[in-house]
């Protein structure tokens, strides 16, 4: 069955419970989780997505964790979290010490997917706004009406006036994909940059969960 | 054709007036608010109470209503894009007219960090208030704090930071004071989404503002605070 885009934002993924390795992920690293997964036939392996929507509040991120591994630690081997530092300020690499269970290291997907060295590589960047495959998909449901830009273009350049250029992040090959973020970075008036990336440090950490 | 329930502002009492623009600024009516204003002072209003009474009052409101998960940021930008409206005529009219001068605030977002859609509400917040600001704009090295505090004087110093990556460079700057035994001199207020008190006070900074709101009233009690020092 195909993933559905909108359920991963809002509402996230259950598991299969067929593995004995819980991989708990944000919703918006699903399709990219499965795809490592598959290729690897690591069926052991199961995956749990938190709704995408939690990174318009971060402060929410490490309770949902926190919740999530309790509720799941007695049916799983092991659970490996999916989830960068993503604006908790240290607080979720905190509550995974705490709870025991590994987390992926970064300060977000954008710095793991491109690889956290080579991100860090570039610390002048700091004008980039990123997309990732996930995000062009989503960007009305995660950028366009949760800025209000659909109701107030105005506000546009009141919150991007600052940033110089869209990176896309791509992760798979996909010139429809490559279509829509050019238009997402011309709809934000920023210029535009793709930049391959493939899974980065996402398919070794999935490789070190499989053992 | 005109609508029956159009509220005709000049027709207002000057008590519904300011009730009605504290609503026209909470939804971001930015000509309304202009209208208001003019009304205001063409009915012998001074700046000051225009700018404290009806601006500075529904702004709160807005913000009393973001920090209690009412209103969210585009709500808040159009409420803020109204009130700068208001204060754009306000501003030289309170230059002439003179108003109380709460003390001087230098404020930026750290080095590395464009997001300054929290120290524009905070540094227009603060105007309100009756401080004056010099806002450094974004990205912001340590040198470019230290001149600022070296050429303006100011009571307090604002840092502000978005990002978890960008917010420890708030002990840079702070170190770098301290080093200089420039600290004691200023008030350091600190503030942005990822930050909390405990980060404020491992910083070695003075006080952890959550909000614009917020960060006028410590900003206020702080400077009286330092003034009573001075005076003690």
């Amino acid at each position: 069955m195909a993933l559905s885009d909108v359920e991963l934002t809002e509402t996230g993924l259950d598991a299969s419970h067929k593995g004995r390795v819980l991989l708990l992920a944000c919703g918006a690293l699903a399709h990219e989780v499965l795809a490592v997964i598959r290729a690897n036939g690591w069926t052991h392996l199961d995956l749990q997505c938190l709704p995408a929507k939690l990174h318009l509040y971060p402060d929410k991120i490490t309770e949902a964790v926190k919740e999530t591994v309790a509720q799941r630690r007695d049916d799983y081997d092991a659970i490996h979290v999916l989830y960068a530092d993503c604006g908790t300020g240290g607080q979720l690499q905190v509550a995974c010490d705490a709870l025991g269970v590994q987390m992926i290291a970064g300060p977000h997907c954008y710095s793991f997917f491109e690889g956290n060295d080579a991100f860090a590589a570039h610390p002048d960047e700091f004008t980039a706004f990123y997309l990732t495959d996930f995000l062009v998909r989503q960007f009305d449901a995660f950028v366009w009406k949760p800025m209000g830009f659909d109701r107030h273009p105005e506000l546009i350049p009141m919150m991007f006036g600052n940033y110089e250029k869209l990176v896309y992040q791509a992760q798979t090959n996909d010139p429809a994909l490559d279509a829509k973020a050019q238009d997402c970075a011309a709809r934000l008036g920023l210029a535009f940059e793709r930049r391959f990336t493939g899974y980065g440090d996402l398919a070794p950490f999935i490789a070190q969960a499989a053992g | 054709m005109a609508d029956d329930d159009e509220i005709i502002l000049s027709e207002l009492s000057d008590d519904e007036l300011v009730l009605q623009m504290h609503d026209d600024l909470y939804d971001g009516l930015k000509e309304e608010i202009e209208e208001g204003v003019e009304i205001l002072l063409e009915r012998g209003w001074t700046p000051y109470d225009v700018l404290t009474k009806a601006l500075v009052a529904g702004m709160t409101i807005v913000g009393a209503d973001f920090r209690d998960g009412i209103l969210f940021v585009p709500e808040v930008l159009l409420a803020a894009n109204a009130m700068k409206a208001g204060m754009a005529i306000l501003k030289p009219l309170l230059a002439e007219t003179g108003a109380p001068r709460m003390g001087k605030m230098v404020i930026g977002t750290v080095k590395g960090d464009i997001h300054d859609i929290g120290k524009n509400l905070v540094a227009m917040m603060m105007e309100g208030a009756g401080f004056e600001v010099l806002d450094l704009g974004i990205n912001n090295s340590v040198e470019k704090y230290l001149e600022a505090l070296e050429t303006e004087k100011p009571d307090i110093l604002g840092m502000s930071a978005l990002l978890t990556t960008t917010m420890p460079y708030m002990k840079v700057v702070i170190d770098t004071m301290k080093e200089k035994g420039l600290r004691e001199d200023y008030i350091v207020l600190v503030g942005g989404a990822p930050l909390n008190e405990e980060f404020s006070k491992a910083i070695g900074a003075d006080a952890y503002c959550r909000d614009a709101a917020v960060a006028v009233e410590t900003a206020k009690s702080w400077v009286a605070r330092k003034h009573n020092q001075m005076n003690g």
